[in-house]
């Protein structure tokens, strides 16, 4: 075990540095200036602002001041964006919207999609079963932004149910842009539930329960579904990342003021250092939840050899 | 009972003899791995339903910009923000050229003294949505296919060679592979779109740049599964080259699996246009794909629903004609998988 975890995590560091040094060579080679109304500056005005944000270095010297100062955690300084800030203070400062309705999404989307997932399997091929398949095609299916506007449009606009728009009344903003991130872990929580627990219920152990007299909700929350649950934390991975990629729309959509909004806009001004600094933000982020899911999985379910994890 | 069997007539029971000849007679016809898959794939309905229905769709995004009378790109100032208006299904109060201004219900097409019938409408620059949602639908697909295609192409080839050779070569290969996959797809994407002139192109190469590492992973494990196998032992004993090995014993195995992992990389695709599209950095104006005309209809939301709609059920459908395809196939071609 402490063999594998630390193989992966020389992986990590060896992932993070190669994402680190081709998002600083891509940025550097990104047609367009940094510098807003850059055409406007005389040269000699230009260079005063390319040295205050140490452009005028040299690019290898850019290049190592920008590695050892991610190793302090400093992502460097927003060009253009919000001038002069630091990126890493930015992010932070986003951070607490983006982490509520990511987090409120994916627990409700989980909850919802493995209540579904055990009642189809539970009604097997009736329509309880048929409509529950449904809702998870469609909720794989339609893209995020497309349910987030709608949503927007129906219990924001016509209804006036949630606020429309930004980040306003605490919770209540929250809701609908938690719900469109939810369909996702929602639709895919309930496919693997079904399957998994259409297995589970087929085992040896349930017949026993059966035999001696448990009842069928008895059997569905005490036995079947813990074993069910078990493999859904592989799915815990690709769940992660749709609720970020969800994010940089979702946000988008509803003018809330996160990490992924503030990322869509530094792309539309070409603020480098905030795109540099979210895309490492993101990286880390994802790369830790998919080292700790694989981690998680060796300690819950011994049966899994991690260190054969050749398929 | 037994008394009754006595009282049958005569002759109605014939005495078979059983053949030692017969016993291994193979009485129905032999079906092949291909065939007994279509037979299993015609049970499912979901998946034929979605096979015509997207047939019905890439014909129309052909189809679709040629029967209508407009260009997708032609702007007619005048005849901005149209509603939508279909003649005959007009007469059932739904899509018939009303829309709300100012509060209240007017024919549109009336007022702004238009003759003619936009079926699904127009938008701010008075361009007919009609064509250009097909228009867009093809520009969608097309980026799609090409980039499964292309990200099943090195995959495959990848993960053969990795799988198949194995030893040094494979361990070498494989260590890249988990650095690439360490790399999160939307940071790839859209680092390499920035740097690239938008267009087509660019998001082809930056949705296939690590895409392939799916397929390579899938391949490899098969070809590590069969290449082990007697029957390639066998044929490599009678001195078969590795080439005929791997096209003619290992790939007819694979395919299956290939065919499987594209139908789920193009949604995939698909999803992932739109999605750049949506935030700006997709395809440029006047051009057209599903993702761009999404985000011109978001933009208009309020006043003009129907410039979101018809893109977005298109997208929907397709993304979930593919999501039903695919797992039809998956059960089709290889029903022992799980997930």
């Amino acid at each position: 075990m402490a063999r594998y975890i630390g193989k992966r995590l020389i992986y990590m560091v060896i992932t993070m540095a190669l994402i680190a040094t081709f998002t600083f060579f891509l940025m550097k080679i990104l047609p367009g200036s940094p510098i807003a109304s850059a055409d406007k500056l005389s040269p000699e005005q230009r260079a005063v602002v390319e040295a205050r944000y140490g452009l005028d270095e040299p690019l290898p010297v850019q290049y190592f001041d920008y590695m050892f100062g991610l190793l302090k955690g400093d992502l460097g300084i927003s060009i253009n964006q919000f001038k002069g800030a630091d990126v890493t203070d930015l992010i932070i400062s986003r951070m607490g919207p983006s982490a509520q309705i990511g987090f409120q999404g994916m627990v409700l989307g989980t909850i919802i999609g493995i209540l579904l997932g055990m009642i189809a399997a539970l009604r097997q091929n009736t329509w309880v079963d048929y409509s529950s398949t449904l809702v998870a095609i469609i909720g794989i299916s339609i893209p995020s932004f497309v349910f987030a506007s709608l949503l927007q449009y129906w219990f924001g606009l016509k209804l006036e149910w949630f606020p429309v728009a930004l980040w306003k009344d605490g919770f209540m903003s929250s809701v609908l842009p938690s719900i469109a991130l939810a369909m996702f872990p929602l639709a895919t929580a309930a496919r693997f539930i079904r399957t998994e627990m259409i297995e589970v219920l087929g085992s040896d152990y349930i017949t026993l329960a059966k035999a001696k007299g448990a009842s069928g909700s008895e059997i569905a929350f005490k036995h079947a579904i813990r074993n069910a649950l078990i493999p859904l934390i592989t799915v815990l991975g690709p769940m992660t990342v749709s609720i970020l990629t969800g994010s940089l729309v979702v946000e988008q959509i509803f003018a809330i003021p996160g990490i992924g909004e503030q990322f869509v806009k530094s792309i539309m001004v070409n603020d480098f250092s905030i795109i540099m600094g979210t895309t490492i933000f993101f990286s880390v982020f994802l790369i830790v939840v998919i080292l700790i899911v694989d981690i998680l999985y060796g300690v819950i379910d011994p049966r899994i050899r991690l260190s054969g994890g050749k398929s | 009972m037994t008394q009754n069997l006595e009282k049958l007539p005569k002759g109605s029971f014939e005495r078979i003899t059983v053949d030692t000849k017969q016993a291994e007679r193979i009485s129905k016809p032999s079906v092949s791995f291909w065939q007994d898959a279509w037979m299993r794939l015609k049970k499912n309905k979901g998946a034929i339903v979605s096979i015509i229905l997207f047939g019905l769709i890439v014909i129309m995004s052909f189809l679709g910009p040629i029967i209508s009378p407009y260009e997708p790109n032609a702007q007619t100032i005048t005849h901005a923000n149209l509603p939508p208006k279909i003649p005959v299904i007009e007469n059932l109060g739904i899509l018939d050229g009303t829309g709300t201004l100012g509060g209240k219900e007017v024919d549109l097409y009336e007022m702004k003294n238009v003759e003619v019938n936009y079926w699904f409408g127009t938008d701010g620059l008075g361009r007919d949505m009609f064509s250009r949602l097909w228009k867009g639908t093809q520009v969608s697909l097309f980026i799609a296919f090409v980039a499964a295609a292309i990200d099943m192409l090195i995959g495959v080839i990848y993960g053969g060679i990795s799988g198949y050779f194995g030893g040094r070569v494979d361990d070498i290969m494989q260590r890249i592979v988990e650095i690439l996959t360490g790399i999160p797809n939307l940071v790839v994407v859209i680092l390499f779109i920035l740097i690239m002139d938008p267009g087509i192109l660019a998001i082809i190469i930056a949705l296939t740049i690590t895409g392939w590492t799916g397929m390579s992973r899938v391949v490899r494990g098969q070809v590590l599964k069969y290449k082990s196998q007697e029957f390639v032992l066998a044929s490599r004993t009678l001195g078969a080259s590795d080439s005929r090995i791997i096209w003619k014993h290992l790939m007819p195995n694979v395919l299956g699996i290939i065919i499987i992992n594209t139908m789920f990389t193009i949604p995939g695709a698909i999803f992932f246009e739109a999605f750049l599209s949506f935030i700006g950095l997709g395809l440029q104006a006047p051009d057209a794909s599903l993702g761009t005309l999404i985000n011109d209809g978001y933009k208009l939301l309020q006043y003009q629903p129907h410039i979101l709609a018809f893109p977005a059920i298109l997208l929907s459908l397709i993304m979930i004609c593919f999501n039903l395809i695919g797992d039809g196939l998956r059960d089709a071609l290889d029903p022992k998988m799980k997930d």
